[in-house]
């Protein structure tokens, strides 16, 4: 089973208008990277010019912030869910 | 890229320049379009809330200089008491038609709290009667729900904590519009049953509200609703100036020297800073120096902790505990641009046990006659700190900004004032019970 990616609405552009993405990885990175290949311009968008996430920008696995796990070498696995979700404001 | 026009064909949502031009000449609004905070790159005004390239939030921006020309002080006193005296330094594009009174609440000084806390000269931006649900959110949604209409929406919605759940629900049902809020289901029972006698839709989240705020990010673009902290948020947010607008009028056209804000987004002193800013860019006030500081609870102090240790990293806390429900976000939005206004203005920040908490709305009650919820008496207790540690010279000009009405968080504090003292209706009783009473002892 691949690794479920759910893409916010303002990167769908880059995604045909796809939700839902598949892809694979042992990580973060390399799921970052491998969207990136099959959807070029998706890795600048969610990271900066240093390789890091975005101050802006939320990646769970599985419900858990990868920021209280180990950032972009958080492991993954097949079957997996990640969302990519921007930060919004309070309430 | 910062200030320039974006024109990418392959982005809908960028505005073009024409677009820009022909809502410039408007008369109708000095709201010129969306602008992103991080790389500066424009927008047009839809409900979208970040920037394609770098999830940057987008802000509105205004003509300054047409604004420069028309809005004084004269201007502004001539008009009805609401926040929509500041109009023009509002996101909408026509006249408001959601909340036309909200705002314009007391700015009381305070001189028995001020002696108690050992100042010269405080003051109480009292938004605890704000209208029509006793929260500051009345200001966010106000404009939120009118820019909504503007845009054609049918249904809005939101992510809360509590009091914005009970704004969107009441004004959306004034306005007729059907709303959907979603909450942490373990909120205060009050602030639920404020927001489901409105009729609103009410979702209970199992979570807390960052996972309540994570899935309405996720479900904002879906259904085609107006969620007023999603896809709204940039009008929503400005809202919030108009509590620094008005405090600067209240208090005979000029800046506090301090005014202490509490923090849970971060969002509210950004958008103080922004207030007394705009008021001196376009001619409204003078230059004068001022501070703005923040006030978290401990048991959710992410940006107070980042301010502490002097760091513009903002580390999320995944479990938040604390009494301060309506401050308890772990993963504040703006909490960086929170620290630049602080840094910016020289401000401070700090954070109290909920003991101090209870302290604090006590204070408040006892020494000022203002019953606040519990982020009020964060905002008191860390008030108290800033004086005490020197940060807040006590000699100089303070406004405690409080946000709700303590009537919504009455849980927190009810174990903490006592007891009524219960008697029969008898003379005899009563003499009896007063009888060693200090004011019966000073009048006999």
């Amino acid at each position: 089973m691949p690794i479920q990616v759910r893409i916010p609405a303002p990167l769908r552009k880059l995604t045909n208008e796809q939700e839902i993405v598949t892809t694979e990885g042992a990580s973060i990175a390399d799921v970052l990277a491998n969207l990136n290949a099959a959807h070029p311009g998706l890795f600048e968008r969610i990271c900066d010019e240093n390789g890091n996430v975005r101050r802006f920008v939320n990646i769970f696995v599985n419900d858990e912030d990868i920021r209280f796990q180990q950032e972009k070498a958080t492991p993954v696995k097949e079957g997996d869910e990640i969302s990519i979700v921007p930060a919004i404001a309070g309430g | 890229m910062r200030g320039t026009f974006c024109f990418q064909q392959s982005v809908p949502s960028l505005a073009t320049l024409a677009e820009i031009t022909i809502n410039m000449s408007d008369n109708q609004t000095y709201f010129s379009n969306l602008k992103c905070r991080e790389c500066g790159r424009l927008y047009a005004k839809e409900a979208i809330h970040i920037c394609e390239f770098d999830f940057g939030p987008l802000e509105a921006d205004y003509d300054y200089a047409r604004i420069a020309g028309c809005l004084n002080r004269e201007v502004i006193a001539s008009r009805p008491q609401s926040m929509w005296r500041y109009r023009e330094l509002l996101p909408i594009d026509g006249e408001p038609t959601v909340g036309a009174q909200v705002g314009f609440t007391p700015l009381v000084r305070a001189d028995r709290l001020a002696r108690h806390l050992g100042v010269d000269e405080l003051y109480i931006k009292n938004d605890t009667v704000n209208y029509p649900t006793l929260s500051f959110k009345d200001r966010v949604v106000s404009v939120a729900l009118s820019r909504a209409r503007e845009l054609g929406f049918q249904v809005v919605a939101c992510a809360s904590t509590g009091n914005l759940a009970n704004s969107v629900a009441a004004n959306a049902a004034a306005a007729g519009l059907t709303s959907y809020v979603l909450i942490p289901a373990n909120l205060e029972k009050s602030k639920i049953v404020a927001s489901l006698v409105y009729g609103t839709q009410v979702i209970g989240i199992q979570g807390a509200y960052d996972q309540v705020n994570r899935l309405c990010s996720e479900i904002a673009g879906k259904y085609g609703w107006g969620f007023v902290n999603v896809n709204l948020r940039p009008y929503y947010a400005e809202g919030s100036k108009s509590m620094g607008f008005e405090i600067a009028e209240q208090l005979g056209w000029k800046i506090p020297r301090h005014t202490v804000v509490p923090m849970a987004s971060g969002s509210l002193l950004t958008k103080i800073h922004k207030a007394y800013k705009e008021f001196i860019k376009v001619g409204v006030l003078e230059e004068a120096p001022f501070s703005v500081h923040g006030a978290q609870a401990s048991g959710c102090s992410p940006i107070s902790e980042a301010k502490k240790k002097n760091t513009d990293i903002v580390k999320p806390v995944s479990n938040p505990q604390t009494i301060v429900k309506s401050l308890a976000i772990g993963t504040p939005a703006d909490g960086y641009y929170a620290l630049r206004s602080m840094a910016q203005t020289g401000g401070s920040a700090e954070d109290c046990t909920d003991e101090e908490v209870l302290r604090g709305i006590r204070d408040l009650a006892e020494y000022a006659g203002i019953f606040a919820e519990t982020a009020g008496g964060v905002t008191v207790a860390c008030a108290r700190k800033l004086i005490d540690s020197g940060k807040i010279p006590r000699h100089e000009s303070i406004v405690l900004c409080i946000t709700g009405h303590g009537l919504k968080t009455q849980e927190a504090i009810a174990d903490h004032c006592g007891e009524p003292r219960v008697i029969n209706p008898s003379l005899r009783e009563f003499e009896a019970l007063v009888a060693n009473d200090s004011a019966v002892q000073t009048t006999a």
